[in-house]
């Protein structure tokens, strides 16, 4: 049945609607193909904002592993603005893709990329735009299923009653054999009708399909079990491990789009996982083990991807880039290429200790030299230790001397607020951190000019993490201690003047603990919540806390827990977690010992440099550490050659 | 103090090109923001030898000039820019044209004569396509408005509501029936579909260049002024033509004053 391009209906509201380029579609590097011509049809949504949303890698790499297959199609959604959502309503014109415009009810699949919780609500809008019933129960044949992954999807409890399915893990290798699964299910013609489709995903071991399992509650409203409700299904999820990075170059053509978005370069992760071992960081946690991609892998990429694109930025992207066993010799070779092109290299994630002047100055040869991030964490080197983030006071302010003696007037630290065991005291060293920064600064600069940018945050605990015990910092708590910290720097008569200060109050990183540790009850808060009015939960100016605690109070008031259990309750070792059924690959004993280790400021080293210290992941997946050296070295390019010659006055 | 790049600087520019480039069909949402990276980033796709700004953060150097607004087409935009490496202004232009997306077309490139491109552009050809609109009644809002020696609108800018005059810098306009004169309607949209199924008037407006600038927005929102004029739906906005303006209210084509040069 052939679908039609909803544009003609859209195309009148957007003379009505702010930066209406972002519907418009057509970006280069899309791709729009025949809709019979194809067996598998994929919506992907990265649930938040298309400024947002166009470059997440993740979206961006699926979008193009699906299009490569000639039996399957792949288009993308976005969350639409407010002002758009109305005038949609009011027109009665669904959600849509913006590659063809089709309506995201007719797809088999609408797959969305969770990087945080706070998309939950757009989600709900989305589903409601397209048609789709909100409640995967009352789903039907000709509905799509609904999938969740990213790294939110590594708990989707909150979200159990509104998902079909949620894959954990790395998403090439799953969504192909997906495609697989529902190709064959349709060329049987769909037998059995949506409850067996599922049924073939769940049996995979790697598609969590949450209707399968039930879930008891004890009396005083912890977890008693979770358990499949019926035979074929598994009793843990197991997430997906792409190995042998060069063999996925993605994206090879990243989108282009017309509207501005957030990042625009070329983005090429030079490694995926992170075996750094931070108890607070998700990420590090359930991405094990580290994945290389090779130092020749990484030039091609880039070489390709600045030539289909156009981008002058390229970003070496992984969760700590200066850590990649060759990062030397590519940043050399990368800054030989690219000189004199206004080519600008970033590397957006550089631990303090893996940094060095050298780096940074091949960097900037191109001609930018952006500011210099680095991320303590925590003010005190006990906090860093309970935190197991081992960079110290002295290689930071041995780091930005070089800086400063380089050149640099400007570096910005990060920090974390409400970390376990974490004091008044502990926050309060940031302050004395930053003015060793600013005199450091000046003494090797002999220059008055000198920046250093404080920004923290409050900590919100993560599933799959030694810290998925621990208790939340109340946001009353964070905003106290954040306001002791400004002032300390705005009464250091010497240096408080050369210190920027930002913060985030603690309100948001509440909701976002109830969403992040939450279970299938918290789905009601969700629903509620969208159902008065949130959305873009994300954006400052659409975040309402009150609307949050509101709805809960509400949803929950049947129940025994609130969100103070779910936020800032502390959690016993025997607690059924709601997220244990879904296997991360870590060792929930080594998980506790970590916890506990914490608690006693004990260290834990890296695994790339020290023999494996059994967190559970490559024994469990089958999987390994994956790094170099290669040995290889990034050959000169002709950046400039025949297309260029082409032009040229004869 | 100001401190400067180590490194020699930038090399110097060699050529000067102005283009002519349309914005069509559903691009013409693109803001003049989207338009200027679309071109950059083209501009480096097909290799084009550009010439940098010095600084930290060198910039390519191209000059816009008096960009249509978001959401209105238009089949006369100028840019000029600056290589440094003489280039053929037809191969420019096939290049460029080529790698920018469909819908933002080059039309024409030629070398640059001295002179200042904006100073060029004095006045603007618009055409308002108003689907829903009998041709009589916006022939009669418009005689109310040409009656008129000014008429002060408001527009919200970023500075806040401004209010200035709208009438003033109109030199010509006129009403066209898109069922009587079928050919009139230049841009693609015309009336074709409104012309069948529904009234539909097409507004020719030639309007001078002014500061703060009088959009084509504002030419409706003085008819709403002088004649309670409100088109039901949003309505289609072609530049047809901008440049020096002649005599007779003529707007005349900025590139012809370079000469015999390059042309498509």
């Amino acid at each position: 049945m052939p679908v039609e391009s909803l544009f003609p209906a859209l195309e009148p509201l957007l003379a009505r609607v702010t930066k209406p380029i972002q519907y418009v579609g057509g970006e280069l590097n899309s791709t729009v193909k025949d809709w019979d011509e194809v067996d598998v049809r994929w919506a992907l949504m990265y649930p938040d904002a298309y400024e947002v949303g166009v470059p997440n890698q993740g979206t961006m790499i699926l979008y193009e592993v699906l299009n490569e297959r000639p039996d399957v199609l792949a288009e993308r959604t976005y969350a639409v603005w407010p002002d758009l959502e109305a005038l949609m309503r009011e027109h009665r014109v669904p959600q849509f893709t913006v590659d063809a415009h089709r309506p995201v009810g007719a797809f088999d699949v609408l797959g969305l990329s969770f990087s945080t919780e706070l998309g939950y609500t757009n989600m709900l809008t989305a589903l409601d735009l397209a048609g789709i019933p909100m409640h995967a129960a009352d789903r039907t044949i000709e509905d799509p299923i609904v999938l969740a992954g990213g790294h939110a999807a590594f708990n989707p409890e909150p979200i159990a009653t509104f998902i079909d399915a949620a894959v954990v893990g790395d998403g090439e290798q799953a969504v192909l054999m997906i495609s697989d699964i529902i190709k064959a299910w349709k060329g049987e013609g769909r037998p059995g009708g949506r409850d067996e489709l599922l049924m073939r995903l769940a049996r995979t071991g790697g598609v969590y399909v949450p209707a399968f399992y039930d879930v008891d509650y004890l009396p005083d409203g912890r977890i008693q079990r979770v358990a499949p409700n019926r035979s074929g299904v598994p009793w843990r999820v197991s997430k997906h491990t792409v190995m042998d990075l060069d063999e996925w170059p993605y994206p090879k053509a990243p989108l282009v789009p017309l509207a501005e978005t957030v990042h625009e370069r070329v983005s090429v992760e030079i490694f995926r996982g992170c075996t750094r071992g931070c108890r607070f960081c998700q990420a590090g946690m359930i991405t094990r083990p580290v994945r290389e991609r090779s130092i020749t892998g990484i030039g091609e990429m880039i070489e390709k991807g600045l030539a289909a694109t156009g981008f002058e930025e390229v970003g070496l992207l992984s969760l700590s880039s200066a850590d990649h066993s060759e990062i030397g010799d590519l940043a050399k070779g990368l800054a030989d290429r690219y000189e004199g092109t206004n080519t600008g290299l970033s590397l957006p994630s550089t631990r303090v200790d893996a940094f060095n002047i050298d780096l940074a100055n091949e960097l900037s040869r191109g001609g930018r030299r952006s500011g210099l991030t680095f991320a303590p964490e925590g003010g005190s080197e006990r906090l860093r230790r309970v935190i197991n983030k081992m960079v110290s006071e002295d290689d930071l302010i041995r780091t930005v001397a070089a800086a400063y003696s380089n050149g640099w007037r400007q570096v910005k630290l990060y920090f974390m607020c409400g970390l376990p065991t974490e004091t008044d005291e502990d926050v309060l060293q940031i302050a004395e951190m930053a003015a060793h920064v600013i005199a450091k600064g000046r003494e090797v600069s002999g220059s008055n000019d000198i920046r250093c940018t404080v920004s923290i945050g409050g900590f919100v605990p993560k599933p799959h993490t030694p810290f998925q015990w621990a208790a939340q910092l109340g946001a009353a708590e964070t905003d106290a201690r954040l306001a002791k910290l400004r002032d300390a720097i705005r009464t250091d008569k010497k240096y408080g003047r050369a210190i920027g200060f930002r913060y985030h109050d603690g309100k948001p990183g509440i909701v976002e603990g109830l969403l992040s540790r939450g279970d299938r009850r918290v789905g009601r808060v969700i629903e509620a919540v969208w159902r008065d009015g949130g959305r873009f939960d994300g954006w400052g100016e659409h975040f309402s806390y009150d609307r949050w605690m509101n709805a809960a109070d509400q949803a929950l008031a049947d129940l025994p827990v609130d969100v103070a259990w779910y936020t800032t309750r502390e959690r016993e070792f025997s607690e059924v977690l709601p997220w244990d059924h879904l296997d991360s690959g870590l060792d929930k004993d080594w998980l506790w010992e970590d916890w506990q280790d914490a608690l006693a400021d004990v260290e834990v080293e890296d695994c790339r440099w020290t023999p494996c210290f059994d967190c559970g992941v490559c024994p469990q997946l089958g999987t390994e550490i994956q790094v170099g050296p290669t040995g290889k070295t990034l050959l000169p390019v002709t950046v400039l050659g025949a297309p260029a010659q082409r032009l040229l006055a004869t | 103090m100001a401190r400067t790049p180590d490194g020699p600087p930038p090399p110097p520019a060699v050529q000067k090109l102005r283009l002519r480039y349309a914005k069509r069909g559903r691009l013409r949402f693109s803001s003049h923001r989207d338009f200027q990276r679309a071109l950059e980033r083209a501009l480096r796709r097909s290799a084009v030898p550009m010439a940098y700004s010095a600084g930290f953060t060198p910039h390519p150097k191209v000059s816009y000039a008096n960009a249509a607004p978001t959401g209105t087409a238009s089949e006369a935009e100028y840019v000029e820019l600056s290589v440094v490496s003489r280039v053929d202004p037809q191969a420019l232009r096939a290049a460029l044209d080529s790698s920018l997306p469909p819908g933002l077309d080059v039309l024409e490139v030629v070398e640059a004569p001295p002179g200042a491109l904006a100073d060029l552009l004095e006045a603007s050809d618009w055409e308002i396509v108003l689907p829903g609109v009998r041709p009589d009644e916006l022939t009669a809002a418009l005689q109310a408005l040409l009656a008129r020696d000014e008429v002060t609108v408001e527009r919200l800018m970023k500075t806040g509501v401004r209010r200035f005059d709208a009438r003033g810098p109109i030199v010509l306009a006129e009403v066209v029936d898109p069922r009587a004169e079928p050919g009139r309607a230049r841009s693609e949209a015309g009336c074709a579909a409104q012309a069948l199924s529904g009234d539909c008037a097409i507004l020719r407006a030639v309007v001078r260049h002014t500061t703060p600038a009088v959009r084509p927005d504002d030419v409706l929102t003085a008819l709403r002024v002088v004649a309670d004029l409100v088109p039901p739906s949003p309505p289609q906005v072609t530049r047809l033509a901008q440049g020096p303006l002649g005599a007779a209210g003529a707007v005349a084509d900025p590139l012809a004053v370079a000469g015999p040069v390059g042309g498509a």
